[in-house]
């Protein structure tokens, strides 16, 4: 379970161009879901995905995952739950010198895995992500999407037990975006992995989360049960998301 | 001149020798400093995973006044602590102290820049994988820029074959203190012109191995 409690997270503060990317947020993803995080370009839903992942620490307000305060790890405990928590990130960020089995190969090679074993995981997460016949390639030689596919399968290596997505469809044409949903559902089923997926398409949100937070320029506007939320939107933020207000869409 | 060329047979080979063997032991030294320095000066830049703007203005300065030194003028500065390092402070071995201490600061901010090539993105995957600093050293910052290091590895070693040259006026020996000797102080202008075909061959050479073998590693624009 991952808290998240009066977030607030501000850039350069006291600074004449300060920036409030997140504000006073709070709202609680279960073990289980595949949660979805929406708002507009701007909204700090990359800011907060920063926070999860402990790259960067709250300014005040704190993220609790099992109980534990993320800005309170240190040494060895912070490599550790860094191994809890995949990340995929927008740029999908692959060590482009190496192959693709190096990569998704890499952070069990930093969890000091016997070889075996890491030949063996590494394997199934090829199988699993379906680029066997990719294995030996460089990610230069990839597409997007199946860089993505790279991106999730060394995500997951370490068999984490939460993986965060920024924008995971929002470079890919309307079917990879299928294939790739379809994975990520496979990987919460199969896998029972808890996903996070930060996204500004509604539609991703629609097809594969079960639970969805909305953020409106930093602050949280709403959050629950995604039928729920878009059966009746209680914000103006979620209605003009859906389209429903004023037939205003935007992106 | 082929004629004079031949006489000297044995004169040009040694110089070559003693011009190879300064560029290579010089080039190495000055990597085993300037390697760790420029690693340093980008992980202590803002921002950086070993962020601490004191070191890195420190260094920073270090290597700018490294820099801005003259050669001629280090290798003479340089003459009481080369002998105390060397035991003599004339010949070869002697000219690869100035020289180590010459390109050092240089190599430093090669390394530096091929390090800044590094996405930044890849620096916080690997955070985000459990990686400590020293992986993120070893594994992202270097191995993602060999093929840069390996760039800047022959820039180096070409920039030395001049300083080295330079370090030949001094009684260092190599193909410089041939060209001098013997097209200045002799007026024999073929020999220099040949000595300086000789360096422009091992120019050549060099970037041309080199180059080579990075394009070969690059991985990164291969489509
Ligand atoms: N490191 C940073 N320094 C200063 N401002 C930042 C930084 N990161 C993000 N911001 C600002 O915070 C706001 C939210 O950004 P972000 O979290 O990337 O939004 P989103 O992912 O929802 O598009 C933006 O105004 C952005 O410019
Ligand atoms: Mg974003």
């Amino acid at each position: 379970m991952i808290q998240i409690e009066n977030v607030t997270k501000v850039f350069k503060p006291g600074a004449e161009n300060e920036v409030t990317a997140l504000n006073n947020v709070s709202f609680t993803i279960e073990n289980g879901d595949i949660f979805g995080i929406i708002g507009m370009s701007g909204a700090g839903k990359s800011t907060l995905l920063r926070c999860l992942s402990m790259l960067e620490k709250p300014t005040s307000g704190r993220i609790l995952q099992d109980g534990v305060d993320l800005a309170s790890l240190r040494g060895k405990a912070l490599l550790k739950a860094h191994r809890k928590t995949g990340v995929v990130f927008q740029g999908y960020n692959l060590l482009m010198q190496k192959t693709v089995r190096q990569n998704i190969a890499f952070p069990l090679k930093l969890a000091h895995a016997p070889k075996e074993q890491v030949a063996a995981r590494t394997d199934e997460l090829l199988q699993l992500v379906g680029l066997q016949d990719k294995a030996d390639v460089y990610p230069a030689q990839l597409s997007g999407g199946q860089r993505q596919r790279v991106a999730i399968a060394r995500a997951l290596a370490t068999s984490p037990e939460v993986l965060l997505c920024d924008e995971p469809t929002s470079a890919l044409d309307s079917l990879t975006t299928k294939q790739m949903l379809a994975l990520l559902q496979d990987i919460n089923t199969k896998l029972g992995v808890t996903i996070v997926i930060i996204t500004h398409e509604i539609n991703v949100v629609r097809a594969i989360c079960n639970k969805v937070a909305v953020i409106d320029a930093a602050k949280f506007a709403e959050s629950g049960r995604t039928d729920e939320i878009f059966d009746s939107p209680k914000s103006s933020i979620t209605r003009l998301l859906l389209g429903t207000e004023g037939g205003q869409k935007h992106a | 001149m082929l004629e004079t060329i031949l006489g000297l047979k044995d004169v040009l080979i040694e110089g070559t020798i003693d011009t190879l063997y300064m560029v290579t032991v010089s080039t190495l030294f000055a990597y085993l400093i300037g390697l760790p320095l420029g690693v340093l000066l980008f992980t202590t830049a803002r921002g950086g995973i070993h962020e601490n703007t004191t070191v890195n203005r420190v260094l920073g300065w270090v290597v700018n006044i490294g820099r801005s030194i003259p050669f001629i003028i280090l290798i003479v500065a340089l003459i009481p602590f080369t002998r105390l390092v060397i035991g003599k402070a004339i010949g070869a071995t002697a000219a690869i102290v100035p020289l180590v201490i010459g390109s050092a600061p240089f190599v430093a901010r090669l390394v530096e820049q091929s390090l800044e090539e590094v996405d930044p993105g890849v620096v916080e995957a690997a955070k985000c994988m459990g990686a400590d600093r020293f992986h993120i050293i070893v594994h992202v910052l270097l191995g993602e820029s060999v093929p840069s290091l390996i760039r800047g590895f022959s820039i180096t070693a070409i920039t030395l074959i001049g300083y080295s040259a330079m370090a030949g006026a001094v009684g260092a020996g190599g193909l410089g203190d041939i060209a001098i000797r013997y097209g200045y102080h002799r007026y024999q202008t073929d020999v220099m012109l040949f000595t300086l075909v000789l360096m422009i061959a091992i120019v050549c050479i060099i970037q041309f191995i080199f180059g080579f073998a990075a394009n070969r590693i690059d991985k990164k624009n291969r489509a």
